[in-house]
């Protein structure tokens, strides 16, 4: 007979064990991309492949920079990421109160028709806003790639969703007091709204961080890259250079996960919640 | 007085809600009718728009790529789903443990979900490398001959699907994480009473109890999975052979290569048609046999 005590232990064993080969099959890629952008390009093409490079080498790094334009890369996704996602948060806050709080006649069928567009898929709308932009004459700028992205149904109907949660009796003080209401937003709701606007943030700061197909479509000039475009450009022009494409890759996670690593909390339970990524 | 209370309502609302309503025209709205129309009409960007009816809808359901594409992202769905929902209850179970460090595990997990799929399908498609890369290597120890992934028509598609199921593993576990939370334990203490295996534990408690998550997940896994396209685009553009091609790869093609607005917009609202429907038989399956619990 075994040990109930000894079994226990055994199992928890086996359960860290599992636990960690999982974290092992989550990192390794990582690993493996920040390895071979420390090598030379001969390197990566060795046999058996080495896993810490024998004569690491930041040439990757210099030889991304040099060949297309990394740094503005950067500033564009961090420039549009960062307009896009306050006027988000900022225009879906407002109209999320209005829903949840103002009366007005056709609330309701305004409301439906902002959740009927959440089931239609980005690529129905693409190819009429491409149409769009270019007949503007805005391809290639930061209005085409900026724009689109503020306006969200998702973040109304989250935001509405807590602004129906909060007392009423919390706003009424203040109307005695003869505020109107865009005093009260500014000056008490929207601290209240602290948290969901933060994982609206979040969300927001993702999909525009990690958006493909939007920029990919409207833009074909390198100056108006953002980085998930330029990486892209980037494979075009060094299709067998891995230690240059992992270096430049390597340099567009980073500061989406410095976001995650400070927010982690509000990610998780955010995305738990919606369903959304 | 009550002119001025409705003017300064009217002025209220106005601020509030009309960037709104004018962004959402302008960039949502506006856009989804345009589309409806488009899809019935002839349109290169530079002649003239020709009135066509239905036949641009007529020959989706007649164009072999286009059949191809969806079955290619069928069989993505295929691969894709099954494995990316047992790996991740597997990880969500574990997890649920009382285990020290659960959290920073659960943390590990999630980097894939948060990096971008641009940055996670260059990653892989090194991985998957059919020479240098490390995955045809460790393989290789083991004593097996890798496939050509990416470069092999009959293996392109697998190599797509590992990298989504591997990306997409920390959000599905996380979701499931937080339904078998939901569980109450009184339910399991019962069962410990009257001395039920592990196995009976998860097959009578466990499974049912999820079953309102499982659906969720499936749901939007299915809605993500029909519209696969950015890991696509990098590791194969749709190769080797059309081997990869898919139902959103398609609409890019016809709408941006090839200049067929028209003719794109018809297939997006297949693949909105297609999503819909699926969408819609999910739900009511879930409101016949699924068990209901506050989900919030």
């Amino acid at each position: 007979m075994t040990n109930p005590k000894t079994k226990k232990r055994l199992s928890k064993g086996l359960q860290y064990a599992l636990l960690l080969a999982g974290a092992v099959v989550m990192l390794l890629p990582f690993a493996w991309m920040l390895s071979t952008s420390l090598k030379t390009s001969e390197a990566t093409f060795m046999l058996p492949p080495q896993w810490i490079p024998e004569n690491p080498s930041l040439d990757s790094y210099k030889q991304v920079f040099e060949t297309v334009p990394m740094a503005r890369f950067f500033m564009n996704s961090v420039f549009i990421a960062l307009v896009t996602t306050f006027f988000q948060v900022l225009i879906c806050a407002m109209a999320g109160y209005a829903f949840a709080r103002i009366d007005f006649p056709g609330r309701e069928v305004l409301f439906y028709i902002y959740l009927a567009t959440l089931m239609v898929p980005q690529q129905v709308t693409m190819t009429p806003l491409f149409i769009l932009m270019t007949k503007l004459g805005w391809a290639n700028t930061y209005k085409a790639l900026i724009l689109p992205g503020i306006f969200s149904a998702f973040g109304t109907f989250l935001m509405r969703q807590f602004f129906q949660g909060i007392p009423r009796s919390i706003e009424e003080a203040a109307f005695i007091d003869g505020a109107g209401y865009v005093t009260i937003f500014f000056r008490i709701i929207i601290h209240l709204a602290k948290p969901v606007i933060a994982t609206l943030w979040i969300f927001a700061f993702m999909a525009s961080w990690n958006n493909f197909l939007w920029p990919l479509i409207i833009t074909s000039d390198t100056a108006h890259m953002t980085l998930p475009l330029g990486l892209a450009t980037l494979q075009g022009r060094w299709t067998t250079d891995w230690n240059v494409l992992m270096a430049g890759t390597l340099i567009s996670i980073i500061p989406m996960l410095l976001v995650y690593v400070f927010t982690q909390k509000y990610i998780i339970k955010g995305l738990t919640h919606t369903g959304l990524k | 007085m009550v002119g001025h209370t409705g003017w300064r309502k009217a002025k209220t609302l106005a601020i509030f809600l009309l960037p709104s309503i004018i962004g959402m025209s302008i960039f949502v709205i506006l856009p989804i009718l345009s589309s409806l129309g488009l899809s019935f009409t002839k349109w290169d960007l530079i002649g003239d728009i020709q009135w066509v009816g239905i036949e641009n809808y007529v020959n989706v359901l007649q164009d072999t790529t286009v059949h191809e594409a969806l079955q290619h992202t069928l069989l993505f769905i295929a691969g894709y789903l099954p494995s990316v929902m047992i790996i991740a209850l597997g990880l969500a179970l574990l997890l649920n443990k009382k285990l020290k460090g659960v959290v920073f595990f659960r943390a590990l997990y999630f980097i894939p979900v948060i990096t971008s799929w641009v940055a996670v399908s260059m990653i892989w498609k090194w991985l998957l490398n059919p020479e240098f890369g490390i995955i045809n290597y460790l393989l290789s120890l083991v004593g097996i001959q890798g496939p050509g992934w990416l470069l092999d028509p009959n293996w392109a598609m697998a190599g797509v699907i590992l990298t989504s199921v591997w990306k997409d593993i920390g959000f599905i576990t996380v979701i499931y994480l937080a339904g078998l939370q939901e569980i109450p334990e009184h339910l399991y203490e019962a069962a410990q009473i009257d001395g039920v295996t592990p196995w009976q534990k998860f097959r009578y408690i466990t499974w049912p109890m999820l079953s309102s998550t499982t659906f969720f997940v499936v749901t939007i896994s299915l809605i993500n999975s029909f519209q696969v396209f950015d890991q696509v685009w990098i590791m194969t553009e749709g190769g080797p052979a059309g081997a990869t091609s898919v139902m959103v790869e398609q609409i890019y093609k016809n709408a941006f290569k090839y200049y067929k607005m028209g003719y794109a917009s018809a297939i997006s609202w297949v693949l909105f048609v297609i999503i819909f429907t699926f969408t819609f038989i999910q739900n009511r399956i879930q409101k016949k046999w699924g068990y209901s619990h506050d989900e919030s």
